[in-house]
């Protein structure tokens, strides 16, 4: 026994380390957003007295997360830039609207269908992807950044399309009156108002946060398990390939086109599903919900995230999100009371040319949203929680630059 | 010649046609949309210019660069407020103010725009391709939020200095002709040559173009890589400074959102006429004036942005690198 080799003292810093490893790293993301994921919506209902108002901001973070996991796809794992995801979100919500609520009764064929949200949500999904492969189909052979303004125009058309044929689409007035979806069954109790827990048959989804955020949180879990079998598929790798370096990947057998078609393709379905949640859980959808600044949102999401990441994306998309619908917004108020309680109350008036503190912060939220990106990026231009592969691969590539600076020195 | 040559022919062609059939049935409306048409175009061109040349030197899309040519608008509107400048009458006094403040406003957004890219480009230059471009955007959001800070979402008036009403307004052949169309053709016309005399005879235009082509050799032959990459951004803000007060002086208001519509528009002219390539991005900006001002007379305003990007994408299909654009090895 006493001739066994003492391990060495290891601090606590060096058993942190050992989380660098792949697989601990982004197991233990699953886990605490998991974790997050179950516990909030019990503390959010307690903290605020039964306001369910930030369990339905979490089910539309939900959204977004979807949309992250499927632009992830797309300029993750393949490396396409795609500049008008937002097309797609656009087509799978039409696609979910028009087939659930009134409005084709006042179009030309005055009759209006109401199919069940749990079919419409997978006809959305294959439209978005048939969308995602005709529009690739004669563009993908572009390179790199013109087929980034081929999916930006595109973005650009879809929900101005929506908008110019309100004969079918209502324009600018939106669809509304979307119908939720229902289950057979559903358990009730004190969360939901109800007296006792109990079984209720059939059950409307109706405006209740907890019921979309239960949908939204089985939704995301489907497409995390689909995208992490997806990135680790005989095609995951095909993208890969096609990212670090298209002539090669060709070489190697790789039919590029299908291969990005693919990517094209899996990334918009995903949009589709996420746009057929997102009219039921608004009730209307209007087509300025899809401009530009989604797609520019959700790509900002994934590589603040860390891009080829599904973890990282997944934290870029919650962060994001949170910024921009409740940490920007609730900033006013938060520092108009700051600035009362610490004495400064007289900054919370109007005068003169001065709005008064609360309206200021208000004006400045733009100018914030900016300094945050930028100071991100620069702090961690890799993103929050880079892809391992893809760091590994850069580190090795600036070993290799290392490697030849040492011999050029010796030379 | 290949199916895509074809394609991009007859694309053409149907467009000649189609015009050509407007131009004899009304000649009057056509040369009157024309007119405005090349005005407008030859904004965008001017800030389409910014982005190619960007683009080219750095592979960046610079989103911010269409902000910057609002706030160089939104400068000189304010500069021009120190001065008691008359909009009925032009006299020395709006003359000389104009000569002033296109040099300093021109020297401002081209510092800022330096300033823009040491801060938040220069230090990612190594970075991940996409990491940039989020700065970028976020760059975008500060200027918007700065102007924003500055004159909430109202619209922000333009000194309406430029000679204007009975005595500067003709009828040629029917075709209203007005000074300002004139002006914002020649100013433009001025600026893009002397863009092109300084990137093809100058040296720093050469360590330009060495630097497009490929940056580490350009830097193996002495050339300073930073310094070439300052310059230009600089010269690029320029042109869009000088774009934004011309379309200030030809429309008159403005808002601190604007730069984003006009930006897309100017980068879409920079990769329709090949991006990274400079007579491509004059080109490409004038022939999107052209679209929109026919889109908005001939099919109605509400469809343009359709028919403005339904084109991009047929011209890419076709013409993968844009109409003047090279088929260069990715680098």
């Amino acid at each position: 026994m006493s001739n066994r080799v003492a391990a060495p003292p290891r601090s606590l810093f060096a058993r942190l380390r050992l989380r660098e490893r792949i697989r601990d790293r982004d197991t233990a993301i699953y886990g605490l957003l998991l974790l997050v994921a179950l516990v909030f919506p019990a503390i959010s209902l307690y903290t605020s007295d039964g306001s369910t108002y930030l369990i339905a901001v979490a089910g539309h973070a939900g959204t977004y997360v979807l949309l992250a996991i499927g632009l992830n796809v797309v300029v993750g794992f393949a490396g396409l830039l795609d500049l008008g995801y937002a097309a797609f979100f656009a087509i799978g919500a039409y696609t979910y609207a028009l087939f659930a609520s009134q409005q084709l009764l006042a179009s030309p064929i005055h009759h209006a269908y109401h199919f069940p949200f749990w079919l419409m949500m997978f006809v959305g999904l294959i439209i978005a992807a048939s969308a995602g492969a005709i529009l690739g189909f004669p563009t993908l052979r572009l390179r790199g950044d013109y087929l980034a303004i081929v999916t930006l125009g595109f973005g650009e058309i879809v929900p101005q399309v929506f908008q110019n044929f309100d004969q079918w689409t209502g324009g600018i007035n939106a669809i509304g009156g979307i119908d939720q979806p229902t289950l057979p069954a559903w358990v009730t109790g004190p969360w939901a108002g109800a007296d006792s827990i109990s079984i209720v048959a059939p059950f409307s989804f109706s405006f209740d946060p907890i019921a979309y955020y239960v949908l939204i949180f089985i939704l995301v879990s489907v497409a995390i398990v689909l995208v992490n079998n997806l990135q680790r598929s005989r095609l995951g790798r095909a993208w890969m390939a096609i990212r670090e370096d298209e002539v090669a990947a060709a070489a190697m057998g790789i039919n590029t086109v299908t291969t990005k078609l693919l990517a094209f393709g899996i990334g918009a379905s995903f949009s589709g599903f996420a746009g057929a949640y997102y009219g039921a859980s608004f009730g209307l959808v209007s087509p300025d919900d899809f401009l530009f600044i989604v797609s520019i949102t959700v790509l900002v999401m994934i590589v603040l995230g860390g891009m080829g990441s599904i973890p990282g994306v997944i934290v870029g998309a919650i962060t994001v999100y949170f910024i921009l619908n409740w940490f920007l917004p609730l900033l006013p108020p938060a520092v108009q009371s700051l600035a009362s309680s610490i004495g400064l109350g007289s900054l919370n008036a109007r005068s003169g040319d001065w709005p008064g503190l609360g309206n200021e912060t208000q004006n400045v939220t733009l100018l914030l949203f900016g300094l945050i990106l930028v100071s991100m990026m620069l702090v961690r231009p890799q993103g929050l929680f880079p892809s391992r592969v893809r760091e590994q691969e850069l580190k090795h590539a600036t070993g290799q630059e290392d490697e030849a600076a040492i011999e050029q020195a010796h030379a | 010649m290949t199916f895509t040559d074809y394609g991009f022919y007859v694309l053409c062609g149907t467009a000649i046609v189609l015009l050509a059939t407007q131009a004899v049935l009304d000649p009057r409306t056509f040369f009157q949309v024309l007119d405005f048409g090349i005005a407008d175009g030859a904004i965008y061109a001017l800030v389409a210019l910014g982005y190619t040349m960007v683009y080219g030197i750095i592979e960046l899309i610079n989103f911010a660069h269409g902000d910057i040519f609002t706030l160089s608008a939104v400068i000189g509107s304010a500069i021009l407020g120190f001065f008691t400048v008359s909009e009925n009458t032009f006299s020395l006094t709006e003359f000389v103010t104009l000569l002033l403040v296109f040099p300093v406003v021109m020297l401002m957004i081209g510092g800022i725009n330096v300033t823009i890219e040491r801060v938040a480009y220069r230090p990612l230059r190594n970075a991940p391709r996409l990491a940039p471009l989020i700065t970028a955007i976020g760059m975008s959001f500060i200027v918007e939020g700065v102007m924003y800070l500055w004159h909430g979402s109202a619209i922000i008036h333009f000194p309406d200095l430029l000679p204007h009403g009975p005595g500067f307004q003709t009828y040629i052949g029917g075709v209203f002709f007005t000074f300002k169309d004139i002006f914002v053709i020649v100013a433009a016309v001025i600026l893009v040559s002397l863009l092109a005399v300084f990137i093809n005879a100058s040296k720093l235009g050469k360590a330009m173009r060495a630097t497009a082509q490929d940056r580490d050799a350009a830097q193996l032959m002495g050339i300073d890589i930073n310094r070439t990459i300052s310059a230009t951004f600089f010269i690029g803000a320029v042109l869009a400074a000088a774009g934004g007060i011309i379309y200030g002086l030809y429309f008159n208001n403005l808002d601190y959102h604007l730069g984003f519509s006009v930006g897309l528009i100017a980068f879409t002219a920079a990769v329709f006429g090949g991006i990274g390539n400079i007579p491509g991005a004059a080109l490409g900006g004038l022939l999107i004036g052209l679209v929109k001002a026919f889109s908005d007379n001939y099919v109605g305003s509400r469809w343009t942005h359709i028919i403005v990007f339904s084109i991009l994408i047929a011209v890419l299909v076709f013409r993968p690198t844009g109409l003047l654009g090279m088929r260069v090895p990715e680098k």
